[in-house]
């Protein structure tokens, strides 16, 4: 029996293991190696970079460069890039939640029915490549595309409004792109909503969309924040789509990490830059960590 | 429907004046194709605990919830205190209600909960706090005000849920399966608790249970229900005592039913005599239906009116001898299986009034059962 026990325990031991072990070869140790290279000199190499540690005459050097992040803190084009970055990454967010609650919402009040074939659509969009769909908006939004020949044909405008290539494209490139993440965890939470306490609400003499400010939406607080931060996060770095529908001036911190790292070659400032961009994607992490242990302490109680 | 008004002139007997605050008139509720609610007409007369009692589909719920203003009736009207409030939504009717699971708001305190509906009415910061205390203070949970519900144990939400649906003033409150969610002894507990809570207040509820046990302690009035419809409306004991179907008899407690036939008898006869082919001996009742001779009736008796013996008993009629062939021993009272010839079975309950076990009949024993005219009633539905 005893003996049962232990290989049961030991098996579980090695499957708890299986994520640790991916996160370690996947995350952990890739974020070493660009710590490292954030941390060196550059050089005209391959790779172009200098070692931390060498060993010459008996002497063991390990040098640590801070000047990369120094440099990031004298030229204040990156902090715009961050600053624009996460401004944008925030609008878009708020924007993804003004479109994606009232969707999220009517998909779980639909018929069982009809609920699956909503959530299928607004999965099946992301069959199809990520990049094929932003190079289709680019058809779309262009002064001879779609929108604007159909606004003119229509005559609500008589010359070609100029979207692409601005920061109007950028957000609904980014609000088109991550709808479904802010939408399936509203879903999921609105689904399980207890529909018995808009009834007792109702009851209570609560009028519909007084009901909803002060029942549904403060219930379904988890399903917004993990919405907020599934958006927010990956919007922050978002690369492709300030680069392919924003302008010369769309400064995002993703575009600025390229081009350090494709136009100047400069591994060790683009890897500060990506460093720094963690630091900070960190402080929205560690506030939705230290909500979802608070709400599951709630729970235990 | 003649049933509610039959009861109706009943209990206008009674000594207090009754007047009606909720009617409802020919109410019918469809969904689809399925009648739901079918044309109930009731009357609940204010102050008074009316509870719906049938069995799980039998339309309670749905009626409850066209009361409360969750269902549009299909047709029919419902006049609360004289204002036809048949098209009020919810939030626009003076009646409020306990559900089953007690819907409490998860995201507020015990006190937020009970002040939720009040802050709707638009009181005074001072008021709601005064009108918070008193409620807890009604319920007993004053010390719990600041607990969120999930910090509550299953009758304190039961209580906070009460307080919450009293906080109002409702004109009618609603209760449905109030005591759904609780164990059986909590439940007895809360039942009288919940009733006196009701009383003290003095505010009209109806509630609906599919426990005929919570339907008798906790209201004054029932009303039997089944596929949609209302079979007898009237109080525990007229219902248990009197039933006016085989249905209402046997959905109420437990019943021995005999099929008979009607006898010829005479003008000025007090009792009425009913053979029956399950029955050497011919069924006496004291004359308490409307039946013709030749008719065939079936004729209920309560397991507990009836008696057990050894010896034959004097009387001509209203008996019946038998085997002892099963016996629930359940304490205070034990239950006789009884077989009669023919292979039908009788309950009969017995009180253990004595400790010893020496005199009671048991398994395999012949023993005569007999009951009094005045126990059996006549069904003729």
């Amino acid at each position: 029996m005893k003996k049962l026990l232990n290989c049961f325990s030991q098996g579980r031991t090695w499957i708890i293991s299986v994520p640790y072990i991916w996160l370690l070869l996947f995350f952990f140790i890739p974020f070493a190696i660009v710590l490292k290279i954030s941390l060196s000199e550059s050089a005209i190499a391959i790779p172009p970079y200098e070692d931390l540690i060498s060993y010459a005459d008996d002497v063991l050097n390990i040098k640590l460069n801070l000047g990369n992040f120094h440099f990031l803190l004298q030229d204040d084009l990156y902090f715009l890039a961050y600053l624009n970055s996460l401004k944008t990454a925030f609008f878009a967010t708020v924007l993804c939640l003004l479109v994606g609650y009232p969707m999220a919402y009517f998909m779980a009040r639909a018929e069982a029915s009809v609920r699956n074939v909503l959530l299928m659509l607004v999965i099946l969009p992301s069959w199809t490549s990520f990049l094929i769909r932003i190079y289709a908006w680019i058809g779309i939004l262009k002064s001879n595309g779609l929108l604007n020949n159909f606004l003119m044909s229509i005559g609500l405008i008589h010359e070609p409004l100029e979207i692409l290539n601005t920061n109007v494209a950028v957000y609904i490139g980014i609000v088109y792109a991550y709808l479904p993440f802010m939408i399936l965890p509203l879903y999921a939470n609105l689904l399980k909503m207890d529909l018995s306490l808009l009834e007792a609400a109702s009851d209570l003499g609560c009028r519909p969309w007084k009901t909803f400010l002060k029942v549904t939406l403060p219930l379904s607080k988890a399903g917004i924040i993990a919405g907020s931060m599934l958006v927010f996060i990956p919007a922050v770095g978002e690369f492709v789509i300030p680069s392919l529908l924003g302008g010369a001036n769309t400064l995002m911190i993703g575009k600025v990490l390229w081009q350090e790292f494709f136009n100047n070659r400069d591994w060790p400032v683009a890897s500060a830059v990506a460093i720094v961009m963690l630091l900070l994607l960190l402080v929205p992490i560690a506030l939705f960590n230290r909500y979802q242990a608070k709400e599951a302490a709630n729970e235990a109680k | 429907m003649n049933v509610a008004t039959s009861t109706a002139t009943m209990a206008d007997s009674a000594k207090r004046p009754e007047q009606t605050i909720l009617q409802i008139q020919q109410v019918t509720k469809m969904f689809g194709d399925t009648k739901a609610v079918n044309d109930v007409s009731l009357e609940i007369r204010k102050g008074e605990i009316f509870a719906l009692l049938g069995g799980s589909g039998c339309g309670k719920t749905t009626l409850l919830r066209m009361l409360a203003g969750f269902e549009r009736p299909t047709a029919g009207r419902i006049i609360l205190d004289g204002q036809d409030i048949t098209a009020l939504p919810p939030y626009e009717r003076p009646i409020n209600m306990m559900f089953q699971s007690y819907a409490l708001f998860p995201h507020m305190s015990v006190e937020q909960n009970i002040a939720f509906g009040l802050k709707q009415d638009g009181m005074t910061r001072n008021q709601i706090g005064d009108r918070v205390a008193h409620m807890l203070k009604l319920v007993h949970m004053s010390k719990y005000a600041r607990r969120k519900p999930h910090q509550l144990s299953g009758g304190q939400r039961q209580r906070v849920a009460l307080a919450r649906s009293l906080a109002k003033h409702p004109k009618l409150l609603l209760l449905d399966e109030p005591m759904g969610a609780l164990d059986k002894k909590l439940r007895t507990q809360m039942q009288l608790e919940v009733v006196n809570i009701i009383e003290s207040v003095g505010v009209t509820c109806v509630m609906v249970t599919h426990d005929q046990e919570e339907a008798m302690t906790m209201a004054g009035r029932l009303g039997i229900m089944d596929s949609g419809e209302i079979c007898q409306v009237g109080s525990p004991t007229e219902v248990y005592e009197y039933p006016n179907s085989r249905l209402t008899a046997e959905f109420i407690g437990s019943v021995n039913i005999f099929e008979g036939v009607v006898n010829e008898q005479a003008e000025d006869a007090e009792e009425l005599l009913i053979t029956s082919s399950e029955l050497e001996c011919p069924l006496e009742l004291s004359l308490n239906a409307s039946v013709s001779a030749g008719m065939p009736v079936a004729v209920a008796v309560r397991p507990e009116k009836i008696s057990v013996s050894f010896e034959r008993p004097e009387q001509a009629a209203n008996w019946v001898k038998g085997t002892v062939s099963d016996i629930a021993y359940l304490g205070g009272i034990s239950t006789y299986h009884v077989e009669i010839t023919g292979g039908r079975r009788i309950q009969c309950t017995v009180a253990n009034v004595a400790r010893s076990t020496q005199d009671r009949a048991t398994w395999g024993d012949e023993v005569y059962l007999s009951w009094d005219t005045a126990s059996g009633v006549v069904l003729t539905s």
